[in-house]
């Protein structure tokens, strides 16, 4: 299956490599350079690349090219999924995902890299287990380590992995148990210029913060669980009980998790929780153009939007902007062409603005197409669905937990165009 | 703590130093060989450099760094050992050569330290392969391992030994795997599955023994072994699928138990496996399609069949297993897991199923941009056979600016591949927000898409073609370029009526500089040249002028125009032809010195040029076939979806071609499965409950694996057939029969059963609560236990015999009405499924005993659905005549558990029509909330004049109070009623004793607890009066209580089955405590308001 993983930073360097069967040489990496040089963007680099030996696999994320050796039929999404596993696993353990927290702990990357997979196939994926066996850095536990010579790799093997139950690892114990559960939806639209839906769908997760001592056995309700139309679970969520009863039943896993993900009915109509007018246009001397674009709240139930965010990529022949904000500021890089408003919390009463003029490169033709905006928000307490938590019962343990709901509602692919 | 230091530090040297003496033999024999390595090492410094580029720049440095390393590693202090390892394994991991130090790390595989142990045998592994000899020295260590008591040093010992790549030791690899395969430990015998990949590809003539391990693991019942052991199935021995037959039910069963990377390789060989043993079930299907779908479908091959087997298409009950149990994977979170369903049931699913992937994969487009890639290209695939299936989400599709280029061209795809007349309108008027886009190889691929939609759907073309010719103007060349060929290759499929814009592209031509726009516009001059009889010699005059400057395919379409316009023209364009020609003839590229040569010959007559030259009008002017546009996708499901040969239109190497479907099934029986023998799994289950592991869950695992073991093959098939039956109840007569045959069998097989069914017969009662937790996860496992327990049931067990017998007189009711209807029953679903109790409802509906007449259902104490205590006549109105325009109709709760689904309650509503005309079709039509599940009564074709009738119908109300809001239709008018049940019409009555209700109450206290203490009227005080105000209120059944002055009722709510308890304890002064222990502590304090003020007022 999984040859060789190669770690590729943006300029081209490899800076990790990991052989699961013989070694292969890092000279199969030149195509997928090639194919990278080519590339605009690092996005665009195809996935998949078929070289006369190999097949390349590789995912850009984090700033980090995660390049798999595949010799044989397989699928490609089993290789992309585990190598998004491998990201997830070091933002896990480092707390972000980057060439310097790699190349830091090289050892230790290396040595889960070995542990999570055996002859190219997978073994253990479940950050509950990899902690068992390798334990993740913490300071006190770095001063520790050498003071007294003792290591990260723990003395004690794996037990979730012989369980039915791999997510979980055995005998753990908090003074505090809690459990808190966030309810993120997301907002994915596509409005067209005069302000209609062409397209709105909304996307939820339920993240879960489970700290809970022992075997517990968690079964969360939903007020309204007709609400979501397609889901999909941790494996730790019983299937059967879900589509009998409608409730989450599981034993969690320790620690923080994704229990489920779901897609919103898509009968029930979007509430959009702004709108934004804009105008921008530039005149057809071809000297310059106007810009002005004005926030404000629609549907919101009552709650602020915050962290509202409007980016813009200009097209490539704007010289300068110049623009003034009433509320927030704007940053323009013209090296990648990007205007970003950060415009914060919307104020019912005082419509945030931004307007001015752009100037464009002398003897440029006039752009034909308007940029579109793309809109990031938040609003907290609230999902935008109407999805409510009825209620998390525990069993299989004595105590009474914590217990917590969040509720938050972003905008997700938010776009609006112009 | 200094103090404390040191002395740990001594202690570790002291410890290093009685390991050095233990393994001093082993030393003895290292140093002496390191001797000769380091010299051979120098004779050939070279050799196992990889060829890194930096590898001989740095080679002194290297050198330096490594004497270092050596140092470290030879001294006594594990500290320094470990950083020295620490430091190489660094060097590893940047691609830097570490061989030389091979004799100094192998030193330490025996170290006690487990990660200076792990770091060497990570090194080991690398470099084995290189220095064989050495690597050697190390494998009685891992020989010796393999004995340790402890599995995981079982498994690690065997992992890192098999990894070894040295040809010498394949008899040891060999002899530790087969060891391995039959160690007590499912862990050790999933490395032994992973090893059996290693072993092969080390050594491919190991491959017959390696088959027998092969076949002995498929066996296992583990789910941790059967991921791997398929996976070694498909690396040495896809083609034995002979081996699979007895294991298929099994694995079917496991899956949704087995880890997730796993069931992708499990899912993907069920795919073949299933390709090859059972027959098409397309055909038939194709029948029920939309007539689109059929043309589209069917191949030629297909029809063929069709004649020659007009026999009625009956699905092998092992190929639905298949299909039922990979459906839920489909909400994995694994991406890869849903593709391979997805891809399973597009190769294998009736037509009219595969449709149920289509929202999962949807789903997956909201994933990693990669995930994306690839999911769209098999959307692709799919949307090109079947547009019927993601026309629903086609917005879905819709691209957004941030979007990578190539999952831009994707979705343009699959739009493209979606649009039909009904949405073509929507569809153009998104691309003509891409035609826009700053990226304009997009647009041009926008362009191109436009141009397929125009040859695709007629109704469109000139739209289309008026919409391209406006974006001639455009101000992007590539835009216009674009434009320019598509518009070409519309006009070539209707060259009729458009000179226009023919004359309009002349006009654009000296703008346009693309030369495949230009070569473009140029062809079309020369093939409608006549047409444009006035133009096209001035174009050929411009280009006699420029053809030095022009590209090559530029270039030969001007020969090309030149050679049309002589024929058709000659007395314009003779001398620019010739012009053009001795142009062409001293141009640089052959390719146009050969077109020129030929041209001349061909069109300008001398004595030479033979008989060719009068047929050269019909040679160049033939009316040439329009170029046909089509999909890049279009052929490509002739590799399975999902796959990297799909993903790269190539054979992948080592791609398992997807075999036709045999005309004749094989023989269904390969696949029944003699009894095994449990032994082995009991000895497991002690063992695991020994290493101490979570040991109730790990017990509850193995008494599990048991469960599917006494299932048998032969307890499959009867859970199929009744799982069947569930779906649809035209089939239930067959399974019923099937089902008859099944007992027959089991009889027969009694004897031989008996002995694996006991342990969990036995196993079941005990282990019930701790089987809990996990049965409700998995289905497989679901099914095992409840088929072991009918297992127990039917063995005659006198014991359960009776209590089975209770049982069923405990509902005769449901029984006397479900005769019909029986196949469409949950029957377990009846029984009170309160949370605290998962057990019941984790059961799978045994329709085999359902048919006897018998339930199934195990509730643990005596907690059993009554008939209702009492049913209120009231009826309420629903629609009154004045509004219904004649129509009235009234409901009325019969408090009896419903037929459809026990999850709704049953209302029966009578209908009356007042009018003086007979009203026709009465019947329900929308609902809100849309989701809401009622079951209709089937519709009164008519409805005479003062006459009535009283259907029954089914509404889950989900356990709340909202109204149930419908349509009541006739045939002409609709009426929006609805139906608000009392929140005790929400209860099933149940009946329990004394002792179970403490039970249940000592579960529900605290918040599930409400209470309030009132006054009632003296009359009330004595029993009668009190359970019957109660039962008008509540359909709850009476608890037998002791106390006369305490009064108890039990229900279960109608669709979440949680218990509701009902306390009326009556004191001095005639006041009464009344006390409800419900989870549901809304409706328990509604009911607790209803009850006040019923018990006030009588």
């Amino acid at each position: 299956m999984i040859h060789s993983l190669f770690l590729i930073n943006p300029s081209g360097d490899i800076f990790l490599e990991k052989h699961w069967k013989s070694v292969v040489s890092r000279s199969v990496c030149d195509y997928f350079l090639e194919a990278k040089e080519k590339a605009l963007e690092p996005e665009d680099v195809p996935p998949v690349i078929h070289t006369p030996h190999h097949y390349l696999i590789s995912i850009y994320r984090d700033k980090l090219f995660f390049l798999s050796i595949i010799q044989t039929e397989v699928p490609p999404l089993f290789v992309i999924e585990f190598l998004h596993r491998i990201a997830e696993m070091i933002q896990d353990y480092f707390g972000e995902c980057s060439e310097t927290v790699v190349k830091d702990n090289m050892v230790m990357v290396y040595e889960l890299l070995e542990e999570m997979l055996d002859n190219g196939f997978p073994l253990a994926t479940e950050s509950n287990i990899l902690k068992e066996m390798i334990r993740p850095p913490t300071i006190l536990r770095s001063v520790v380590n050498t003071l007294t010579g003792t290591s990260n790799v723990g003395d004690t093997l794996p037990t979730g992995q012989l369980s039915t139950i791999p997510w979980r690892r055995a005998g753990v114990k908090y003074t505090n148990n809690e459990a808190y559960f966030d309810v993120v939806e997301e907002i994915d639209a596509i409005l067209d210029q005069s302000g209609t839906t062409v397209f709105a769908e909304i996307q939820g997760v339920v993240e879960a913060c489970v700290k809970l001592s022992g075997m517990p056995d968690l079964t969360l309700s939903f007020m309204n669980p007709r609400l979501l139309d397609d889901v999909s679970f941790h494996p730790c969520v019983r299937y059967k009980r879900w589509e009998s009863e409608r409730v989450l039943s599981f034993i969690p896993p320790d620690g923080n998790f994704t229990l489920m993900t779901y897609h919103v009915n898509a009968q029930n109509l979007v509430a959009i929780p702004v709108y934004v007018k804009q105008s921008i246009s530039f005149f057809e001397s071809g000297s310059g153009g106007r810009l002005d674009v004005t926030v404000g709240p629609k549907q919101t139930m009552g709650k602020t939007v915050e962290g509202v965010m409007v980016t813009v990529h200009m097209p490539k022949t704007i010289l300068s902007v110049n623009l003034t904000a009433t509320q927030g500021s704007y940053i323009y890089d013209n090296g990648t062409k990007l205007l970003v408003w950060d415009i914060g919390k919307l104020n019912p009463q005082k419509l945030p603005n931004l307007r001015g003029s752009l100037s464009l490169q002398a003897g440029a033709p006039k752009p034909e197409e308007n940029p579109s905006l793309n809109i990031d928000l938040k609003i907290q307490q609230l999902a935008i669905s109407g999805l409510k938590v009825n209620r998390l019962d525990m069993f299989g343990e004595k105590y009474k937990p914590f217990k917590g709901v969040k509720y938050i509602t972003k905008a997700g692919k938010f776009q609006v165009r112009t | 703590m200094n103090g404390h230091r040191g002395f740990s530090v001594l202690r570790s040297e002291a410890v290093g130093a009685v390991r050095t003496a233990l393994v001093s033999a082993e030393n003895l024999q290292l140093t002496l060989k390191t001797e000769l390595s380091q010299e051979e090492q120098h004779l050939k410094p070279h050799t196992h450099t990889n060829g890194g580029p930096d590898e001989t720049h740095t080679k002194g440095y290297c050198t330096e760094v490594n004497d270092d390393l050596k140092e470290m590693l030879e001294s006594n202090k594990e500290s320094l050992k470990l950083e020295a390892m620490k430091r190489i394994v660094g060097l590893i991991a940047k691609g830097k050569n570490a061989s030389e130090l091979f004799p100094a790390v192998v030193k330490n595989v025996a170290s006690k330290n487990t990660e200076l142990k792990k770091l060497v045998y990570v090194y080991l592994v690398r470099y084995a392969e290189e220095q064989q000899d050495l690597a050697l020295l190390s494998i009685s260590t891992f020989q010796r391992a393999l004995k340790d008591p402890n599995q995981l040093i079982r498994a690690s010992a065997l992992r890192v030994l098999s990894s070894i790549r040295v040809l010498i030791i394949v008899p040891i690899m060999m002899l530790a795997i087969k060891e391995a395969a039959s160690d007590m430990s499912p862990y050790v015998r999933k490395t032994s599955a992973h090893a059996i990949q290693k072993l092969y590809s080390l050594d491919p003539d190991q491959k017959e023994h390696l088959i027998e391990v092969i076949e002995k693991l498929l066996k296992d019942k583990s789910t941790l072994v059967a991921g791997s052991v398929v996976m070694a199935f498909e690396e040495v021995c896809p083609d034995r699928i002979d081996l699979i037959h007895k294991n298929y039910r099994k694995l079917c069963n496991l899956l949704v138990d087995v880890e997730e990377w796993g069931q992708v390789v499990i899912i993907s060989m069920l795919t073949r496996y299933a390709r090859t043993q059972f027959t098409s079930p397309w055909k038939e299907d194709s029948v029920f399609d939309e007539h689109s779908v059929r043309a589209f479908y069917e191949s030629d091959e297909e029809k063929t069949r069709d004649e020659t087997e007009a026999k009625a298409y009956v699905m092998d009950p092992d190929h639905r297993l298949l299909l039922r149990n990979t459906k839920p994977l489909l909400q994995s979170r694994n991406t890869a897991v849903v593709m391979s369903v997805a891809q399973l049931y597009w190769h294998l699913a009736p037509k009219n199923e595969v449709s149920i992937v289509t929202k999962s994969l949807v789903r997956l487009l909201r994933s990693h941009r990669e995930v994306q890639y690839i999911v769209l290209q098999n959307i692709a695939t799919m949307s090109i056979q079947r547009k019927g299936m993601f026309e629903p989400y086609m917005k879905s599709f819709y691209v957004r600016s941030t979007d990578a280029t190539h999952i831009k061209s994707l979705k343009l795809e699959i739009l493209t591949n979606l649009a039909n007349e009904a949405n073509i309108s929507t569809i153009l008027r998104e691309f003509q927000t891409y035609v826009k886009s700053q990226d304009k190889q997009f647009a041009a691929g926008t362009i191109q898409a436009i141009g397929r939609c125009a040859t695709n759907i007629s109704e469109v073309t000139d739209t289309c073609l008026n919409g391209l010719v406006l974006l001639l103007s455009n101000r992007d060349e590539t835009v216009v370029a674009e434009s320019v060929v598509v518009i070409k290759k519309l006009l070539q499929t209707q060259p009729t009526q458009h000179s226009d814009i023919i004359k309009h592209m002349a006009k654009l031509f000296d703008n346009i500089t693309v030369p495949m726009a230009r070569a473009s516009i140029l062809w079309l001059m020369g093939e409608y040249c006549e047409r444009v009889p006035k133009i096209a010699p001035d174009v050929l005059r411009k280009m006699a002028k420029s053809f030095t400057s022009e590209e090559d395919i530029v270039k030969l379409q001007t020969v090309n125009l030149a050679a049309k316009l002589y024929l058709t023209n000659s007395k314009q364009t003779k001398l620019l032809t010739q012009y053009i020609l001795n142009l062409g003839k001293y141009d640089q590229n052959y390719d146009i010195r050969d077109r020129t040569r030929f041209i001349r010959q061909l069109i300008v007559p001398n004595d030479k040029s033979g008989a060719l030259s009068k047929y050269a009008h019909r040679i160049l002017l033939a009316p040439k076939p329009a170029p046909v546009i089509q999909s890049a996708y279009k052929d490509r499901d002739r590799y399975q979806l999902g796959t990297l040969s799909h993903t790269i239109n190539t054979k992948a190497s080592g791609y398992l071609e997807l075999s036709d479907w045999p005309a004749v099934a094989p023989d269904q029986s390969v696949r029944n499965v003699e009894v095994i023998e449990p032994v082995k799994e009991e000895e497991e289950e002690e063992e695991e409950e020994g290493s101490g592991s979570s040991s109730s869950d790990d017990s509850s695992s193995s008494s599990e694996e048991s469960g599917s073991d006494a299932e048998s093959s032969v307890e499959k098939n009867s859970s199929q057939s009744s799982e069947e039956s569930d779906k649809s109840s035209s089939q239930s007569e067959k399974s019923s029969s099937e089902s008859d045959t099944e007992k027959k069998k089991r009889k027969t097989k009694k004897p031989l059963q008996k002995k694996t069914v006991k342990p969990t017969a036995k196993d079941s009662d005990s282990d019930e609560n701790r089987n809990v937790a996990k049965e409700a996860r998995s289905s497989s496992a679901e099914e095992s236990s409840s088929d072991s327990e009918s297992d127990s049931d039917t063995d005659a067990d006198s014991g359960t015999e009776h209590k089975k017998k209770t049982k069923s007189k405990a509902k005769p009711k449901v029984e006397v009405k479900s005769n019909e209807e029986v196949s469409l029953l949950n029957l377990d679903d009846f029984t009170p499924a309160p949370l605290t109790q998962l057990k019941s409802s984790v059961l799978s509906p045994s329709l085999l005993g359902d048919l006897e007449g018998l339930c199934l259902s195990n509730v643990s104490s005596a907690i059993q659905v009554s008939g209702p205590a009492f049913v209120p006549e009231k009826s309420h109105d629903l629609l009154h005549r004045m509004t219904g325009k004649g129509l009235s109709a009234q409901y009325q709760f019969p408090r009896q558990p419903c037929l459809y689904q026990p999850t709704m309650v049953s209302v029966q509503i009578s209908l009356t029509n007042t009018s003086d005309h007979p009203l026709e079709q009465i019947h329900i039509g929308d609902r809100s909330p849309t989701g809401l599940n009622i079951h209709c009564f089937n519709t009164i074709e008519c409805l005479e004049p003062e006459a009535s009738v009283t259907v029954s119908m089914g509404i889950d109300f989900n356990d709340s109070t909202q109204a149930a809001n419908f349509q009541l239709c006739t045939k002409e008018d609709h009426f929006s009623v609805s139906i608000q049940p009392a929140v005790g019409e929400l209860f099933l009555p149940i009946t329990m004793t004394e002792l179970d209700f403490h039970k249940e109450q000592g579960k529900l206290l605290g918040m599930n607890e409400s209470s309030a203490t009132i006054t009632m009227a003296a009359e009330n005080m004595t029993s009668q009066p009190i359970s019957r105000p109660v039962a008008t209120v509540a359909n709850l059944g009476v608890v037998p209580s002791g106390q006369d002055n305490v009064h108890r009722f039990a229900g279960k709510t109608a669709s979440s089955g949680a218990v509701v308890l009902v306390t009326v304890e009556l004191r001095e002064l005639s006041t009464a405590l009344i006390t409800i222990n419900t989870e549901k502590s809304v409706m328990g304090s509604m009911l607790l308001r209803d009850l006040k003020q019923a018990l006030a007022q009588a």
